[in-house]
């Protein structure tokens, strides 16, 4: 086979399926949908942020964690405190006994502005709270973890534990985080009212627009040397140390960036929802996230979005008609996930879609790629490594 | 052994009073022995000997209970993996352990020495010196033409040289390897061994072995280890003469 031809054709053919991804998101579901649905839709992006980290942290590096929700609701409630201290003004806030604190607070006979809600009067703080609060979080947790190689099953479990104790916080101090209400009544973002259709429809466009950033993230860790040391360290994590790479390092560095994309996705949620709550952070939140990460396939970057989107509308239809059945629905999903197409959508449109493309494309890649030497093509082959050809590493025999 | 009139310092390796015990049982004993520049030595010993848990405490995999292992004048017992790593000790594995799938050049570039931090691997360009490099290494384990070729699609000798060019790559000064012809075909055999032979011509080689054949093709020194210590050392008809040596390893 021909390398370098081979290599132009998947990059051309990945770049087919981002623009794709984007056709849908900018231009067909914004035609279609009423703002209301866009909304929605824009809401389950907000769990492919997620997603996409748990492709990069379980797909590949082959970390699991069960406790995503913590960094989604850690960069949720970031958003939601900034918020809640906007809507929150002297003015608006003035039947209270004391005024200018949000009115949980002051219905818990709090009569000032605990320490750690003062910086979030600040818009910027906020914004790098948003990322730098999860990553912090992640980075103790993978620091206590990895370095005292604590993996797989022992692992998730303490993420698990540790999205319940994030919960139970949340929960008993009421206080200082609403409780289990949650953040509520947010109203403006710097005077701008979020709450109006434009708002919202202008909040998705951003969602769509930090979702691709986040994308081009992962695909950069993904295609460099980097990508290829996290699905070397799991399939091989011995090898990987002893071929002089600081294991512990780098799986810090990936559930950091699980965390990262996540917190970014929670003050997205927030933004476009208008409250944060305790239960879209807790253990059932997080291995929905899982489930959405599995179902679209947990080693495709693009399977990450179609899996929030695909299981988040199948449960609005769901719930709508029949909200009894759901959580039946989706444990079935989840087992049939695992037992059937443990690759997923992703895995099941690479058997089966692609090489219907290829007999379909194959005319024009023969005209577009003529056939080079192959020895010489080699090393040209390699030079390419920047647009590695592989879309996502995938290999149909180990799963 | 005239190892204890010489200082430590003169040899690449000198391993002094190593003990390690699993839950009271020592599975290395007190255990010193010294490695030259450029010598190949073999550890052979029965089952249980410890030969293997010796590499593991050379590479850091098993922390040592006391004993010092000073390499190049460096004290490695108290270095993490990569840290020894870095210093020039290379660690081949039993069983083979390569990148399935990746593909033989991926396999060598990954172990390239260069670009081992996080954000070095973020960096990493393969530029004209690594595919050199890849090229060149590739050729020494007889794998250039399989170099585009995943690493699962290997026979099983490919895969143990495989690994033992992921070490090379390395460029270390000290090649651990782990029974690095169990499994092997007679031709792959005698291909292996003079691939340690070029090998050795800048490489200190520490190899864990079996095939007594095999061992007497390519060992300098051999030191026979049995209940974690120290049983014979010295050339292979030396120890081969050795009473102690027919009578708990050779004499069956």
């Amino acid at each position: 086979m021909n390398n370098s031809a081979l290599s132009k054709w998947f990059v051309s053919r990945e770049g087919v399926y981002y623009l794709l991804l984007a056709l849908l998101l900018v231009v067909i579901l914004p035609l279609v949908l009423d703002p209301f649905r866009l909304n929605m839709v824009g809401k389950y992006l907000t769990y492919a942020f997620v997603a996409l980290g748990l492709v990069m942290c379980w797909g590949k590096a082959g970390i699991l964690s069960l406790g995503q929700g913590v960094f989604f609701g850690l960069g949720g409630y970031c958003m939601a405190m900034f918020l809640k201290l906007e809507a929150s003004s002297p003015e608006n806030t003035a039947i209270q006994s004391t005024p200018g604190i949000p009115d949980f607070m002051d219905w818990n006979q709090l009569t000032e502005l605990p320490w750690f809600w003062e910086p979030f009067h600040s818009f910027s703080f906020t914004l790098l709270a948003v990322i730098g609060v999860p990553v912090l979080l992640a980075f103790i947790i993978g620091f206590a973890m990895f370095t005292r190689r604590v993996g797989g099953v022992y692992f998730a479990i303490i993420t698990q534990a540790i999205a319940a104790i994030l919960t139970i916080l949340i929960i008993g101090q009421q206080g200082f985080t609403g409780g289990i209400n949650g953040i509520t009544d947010l109203q403006t973002l710097n005077g701008w009212d979020i709450r109006t259709d434009e708002a919202r429809t202008t909040l998705y466009f951003i969602c769509v627009g930090m979702l691709f950033l986040c994308l081009f993230v992962a695909r950069l860790v993904q295609n460099r040397k980097l990508g290829r040391i996290l699905m070397a360290m799991n399939a091989q994590e011995n090898r990987v140390r002893f071929s002089g790479y600081d294991v512990a390092a780098f799986k810090i560095f990936v559930f950091c960036l699980a965390a990262a994309f996540a917190g970014v996705g929670g003050a997205m949620f927030t933004l476009l929802v208008g409250f944060m709550s305790p239960s879209f952070i807790g253990i059932v939140a997080s291995i929905e996230m899982v489930i959405f990460c599995a179902l679209g396939g947990r080693l495709s970057i693009l399977g990450a979005v179609y899996g929030a989107l695909i299981v988040n509308a199948a449960k609005s239809g769901f719930s709508e008609s029949f909200p009894e059945l759901w959580p039946f629905a989706m444990g079935a999903l989840f087992i049939g996930v695992v037992l059937a197409f443990p690759d997923g959508l992703a895995g099941l449109y690479r058997s089966y879609v692609m090489p219907l493309e290829d007999r379909l494309f194959r005319r024009d890649k023969d005209k577009g790629a003529p056939v080079a030497g192959t020895a010489a093509s080699k090393p040209a082959a390699a030079n390419e490594n920047d647009d590695e050809p592989v879309i996502d590493n995938y290999s149909p025999e180990k799963s | 052994m005239n190892a204890a009139k010489r200082k430590s310092g003169d040899f690449l390796l000198a391993v002094e009073g190593l003990t390690v015990s699993f839950d009271g049982f020592k599975a290395v004993d007190d255990l010193s022995f010294y490695l030259d520049p450029k010598e190949i030595r073999v550890i052979i010993g029965p089952n249980g000997a410890g030969k293997t848990t010796v590499l593991d405490l050379i590479c850091g995999k098993t922390k040592a209970s006391s004993g010092s292992i000073k390499f190049a004048g460096k004290e490695l017992t108290r270095l993490k993996e990569h840290q020894i790593v870095h210093s020039g000790v290379g660690r081949k594995f039993q069983t083979p352990s390569v990148f399935e799938d990746l593909t033989v050049f991926e396999n060598l570039e990954v172990s390239y020495p260069q670009g081992h931090s996080v954000m070095g691997a973020l960096a990493f360009k393969r530029d004209r010196a690594v595919i050199e490099a890849v090229e060149e290494v590739a050729e020494t384990i007889f794998l250039t033409d399989a170099l585009y070729e995943p690493a699962a699609s290997l026979s099983h000798g490919q895969k143990q040289w495989l690994e033992i060019g992921m070490l090379l790559i390395q460029k270390p000064d000290l090649l651990m390897l782990d029974e690095p012809v169990a499994g092997m075909s007679v031709a792959e055999r005698k291909k292996t061994a003079e691939l340690l032979r070029v090998i050795t011509r800048d490489h200190t080689v520490l190899v864990v072995e079996h095939d007594m054949q095999f061992v007497g093709d390519i060992a300098d020194r051999v030191t026979v280890m049995h209940q974690g210590r120290v049983l014979s050392e010295g050339s292979i008809e030396k120890v081969k003469a050795d009473p102690k040596v027919i009578e708990v390893y050779l004499g069956h």
